[in-house]
């Protein structure tokens, strides 16, 4: 075949023509386009701050946040308190919602899943009609609809419903439920507790080793119940009872005492939990039918009763497929609780990324430290998703 | 044929077929199989037709039966009803439908509105009908849509101008929802051929970008775009808000495609790759011919629940103070004719919103059914 000789042939060309010197002259220009463009945007920034006279800082978190925040449940805040000490406030209103939306959104998920999988026609078709109509409507709808639901289809506190034995009540206002009273002598009790949990676990490996070693076989989780229970039941009885309940009482417009479960609290919860439990709904289902029947018919065949077949066999496959995707629902559920602004609960986006970034004027600051708050809870989700796999990947030789 | 009395005894094997036992056929056995089959499936059964008995019939009621059509205010409605409240007061989103599906767009001008709807409607018949004659034609014409309904809502070039903050309703909805999506798509399966690519800096910028996206909500990229983004460009130029917005919609569904499109091309097993390798294509033709048509098959479910996302995440761009279907209807919600008629409202846009994505999700149901080419690996 007729072709220039390599002496003929531009050098720049031919670097061109190779394929690793091509790959490298690529990367260097990808990167030259790209600090170049960061070059740009940084001398933008600084030429613009300086224009309306602000300066890169984190100097605000220390002024004074002169705004009040209704919800703040385990830190004291008062609007004479610091911007940091608000945005603290956000993050832990944040994690409290993520954390009680996760629980809840796993138990309904796995209701309607199984009811999905139900053998009975007019349950399963329940479970795929709501699953279906809650899955295809924005969660932002959800959460407003739910929001004004409970503003305005509850009574005011004067006439609230009382729900149970005239301690828990539910008003426009929250729900107000009794909160517990730690008098001297639960520390100990804590303490008792602690240490049954930790027994229960020294149990579990004991009992695992000898059923490895002998095929005894223990009830573990039986006996970790009742030591756990019995111990703390004793201390508690012991200590005399340092445990009283603060009911919440109707005094003038408002309760007094007691906990107060607050209507935006309330709305984000159930909201983000529904909307999250369809979707996980989904992935149970699949996980299930995934496991295939010939895995339930051999662990029969073997002589495995069916709840150890449920146990033993079924679920730890189900699990495996189950885990990833439930991970990234938990994810998912986190970010949308950013919604929070739009009914007034006072989460990281509602505080920082709302109120003080208004007050201050630092868009930058307070964006950068709330984008990063959530790369941190996203990258910890996802850190513990990639260990949980590797824990139970399947070891294929 | 004449009834004569059954013989007293038969031959083996001449005995008439009996009907089948009336308790497994039918009605009766259908409810026996699948409603009554244990005594907890009885009582799972009596649960769930007390639930609806409970729910439906007031539902029903409230909806249909007791609702008023056409009313001018809120009292109206209630004059109309057994007792206030009774039902629905679909007057108000009678009365408001024009503004929420217009917007603010003005009333001379809202034909340029129904053509772009109808040449939406046209781009979405031609994108996804296989059989249409001259399909190639439609499918250069729906690449060309977005180009032409932004040349038909925006203006210019011989068409009043209109400025954005015009647009408002269902039209700012589609119009945030559309654009994510169609440049999405392209921009998805580049960052995810750029997570494949064998070089490490190319790689290394796509995966922070694809992650930090990834990573965030999408409320604070849209802080982004409304409060800081001006502080990026050069000093003195302003950029329209809603741009803004949907660059940020954008390049938030595109890293959510990368990760759809990467886990097809993960999917496509090594020999694919080698083959192409082996007939000497080069990577580009490789791509076009052998991987992406593949890689993108596989991950249609995944491109489409992506797609879906996308659509329903178009309505946080209210919480910027844009007035899109949601915002306009909780603007309309302060109204003093139509106060404190929010359960209509919120019915009204989840309907909206279920039938649209419900629809796309059946359709990518039965493409996927289309396009299982036999052997499964």
């Amino acid at each position: 075949m007729a072709q220039a000789s390599p002496s003929t042939v531009n050098p720049l060309l031919r670097l061109w023509r190779n394929e690793d010197s091509r790959g490298v002259i690529i990367q260097i220009l990808t990167m030259l386009v790209l600090c170049a463009l960061i070059a740009a945007i940084a001398r933008n920034v600084v030429i613009n701050l300086a224009n309306v006279g602000k300066e890169f800082s984190f100097d605000f978190l220390t002024w004074p946040a002169a705004y009040d925040i209704g919800f703040s449940p385990f830190i004291e805040y008062t609007n004479k308190s610091t911007h940091l000490r608000a945005a603290v406030v956000g993050l832990l209103n944040t994690l409290l919602v993520a954390f009680w939306g996760c629980i809840l959104a796993t138990v309904l998920g796995f209701i309607l899943g199984i009811m999905r999988l139900s053998s009975n026609w007019l349950v399963s078709k329940i479970s795929y009609v709501f699953v279906e109509f809650v899955r295809n409507v924005p969660v932002l709808i959800h959460i407003l609809a739910i929001y004004s639901l409970v503003v305005t289809l509850l009574p005011s506190a004067k006439k609230a419903l009382d729900v149970g034995g005239g301690a828990f009540f539910l008003s426009n206002r929250g729900f107000y439920v009794p909160a517990p009273v730690f008098e001297s002598g639960a520390g100990i009790v804590g303490i008792v507790i602690l240490i049954a949990v930790i027994m229960a676990i020294l149990f579990k490996r004991w009992a695992k080793r000898t059923q490895n070693e002998t095929g005894q076989i223990y009830p573990v989780f039986w006996i970790s119940i009742a030591l756990i229970v019995g111990l703390a039941g004793i201390a508690f009885l012991i200590m005399g009872a340092p445990l009283s309940w603060d009911i919440p009482v109707l005094k003038g417009f408002n309760f007094k005492g007691g906990m107060a479960i607050k209507p935006e609290f309330l709305a984000l919860w159930l909201a983000l939990s529904y909307y999250t439990a369809c979707f996980i709904a989904e992935i149970v289902r699949a996980g299930i039918l995934a496991v295939s029947h010939g895995q339930t018919e051999a662990a029969y065949a073997v002589g495995l009763k069916s709840n150890r077949t449920l146990q033993l066999i079924i679920i730890p496959q189900a699990l495996r497929i189950i885990v990833p995707p439930l991970c990234s629902q938990y994810l998912n559920l986190t970010k949308n609780s950013s919604l929070a602004i739009a009914i007034g609960y006072m989460d990281i986006t509602a505080t920082l990324g709302g109120i003080s970034l208004m007050q201050t004027g630092k868009e930058m600051e307070t964006m950068i430290i709330v984008m990063g708050v959530y790369l941190v809870i996203s990258l910890t989700i996802s850190s513990f998703m990639n260990w949980f796999n590797h824990r139970i990947k399947l070891t294929v030789r | 044929m004449s009834q004569t009395s059954p013989p007293d005894s038969y031959t083996p094997g001449s005995h008439p077929d009996l009907p089948p036992p009336v308790r497994t056929t039918g009605a009766l056995g259908w409810a026996r199989k699948n409603l009554l089959s244990s005594p907890l499936n009885i009582a799972l059964t009596l649960v769930s037709v007390w639930l609806l008995w409970s729910i439906v019939p007031p539902a029903f009621n409230w909806l249909f039966t007791e609702a008023v059509w056409a009313a001018s205010d809120r009292k109206e409605c209630w004059a109309l009803m057994t007792e206030p409240r009774s039902g629905g007061c679909w007057a108000f989103i009678r009365g408001s439908f024009n503004l929420f599906v217009y917007g603010w767009f003005p009333e001379p001008e809202r034909w340029r509105v129904n053509l772009t709807f109808v040449l939406f409607a046209l781009a979405i018949v031609g994108a996804l009908r296989e059989s249409l004659p001259g399909r190639k034609y439609w499918l250069w014409f729906a690449v060309a849509f977005p180009f032409i309904a932004a040349w038909l809502l925006l203006g210019g070039f011989g068409l009043t101008p209109i400025g954005t903050n015009k647009l408002g309703g269902i039209l700012l909805t589609l119009v945030v929802a559309v654009t994510g999506i169609s440049f999405s798509l392209p921009i998805g399966v580049a960052l995810a051929l750029g997570r494949r690519s064998n070089l490490p800096a190319l790689r290394a910028v796509c995966v922070i970008f694809i992650e930090f996206i990834r990573g965030v909500p999408l409320i604070t990229l849209l802080f982004v775009a409304s409060t800081m983004l001006t502080y990026f460009l050069p000093p003195g130029s302003t950029f329209d808000l809603l741009m803004r917005v949907l660059i940020m919609v954008t390049l938030f569904a595109s890293a959510y495609i990368a990760e759809v499109v990467r886990g097809g091309l993960q999917g496509l097993p090594a020999g694919q790759y080698e083959a192409a390798d082996s007939l000497g294509l080069t990577y580009w033709k490789a791509h076009r011919l052998i991987i992406l048509p593949q890689a993108l098959k596989i991950s249609i479910p995944g491109i489409v629940n992506t797609f879906i996302g996308s659509y329903k995440d178009s309505v946080l761009v209210l919480i910027i103070g844009m007035m899109d279907i949601l915002g306009l209807g909780r603007a309309r919600l302060n109204d003093p004719d139509w106060l404190g008629l929010a359960p209509e409202l919120y019915i009204f846009i989840s309907l909206f919103f279920f039938i649209s994505c419900f629809g796309m999700a059946r359709y990518s149901l039965s493409l996927e059914r289309k396009l299982q080419t036999g052997h499964k690996s």
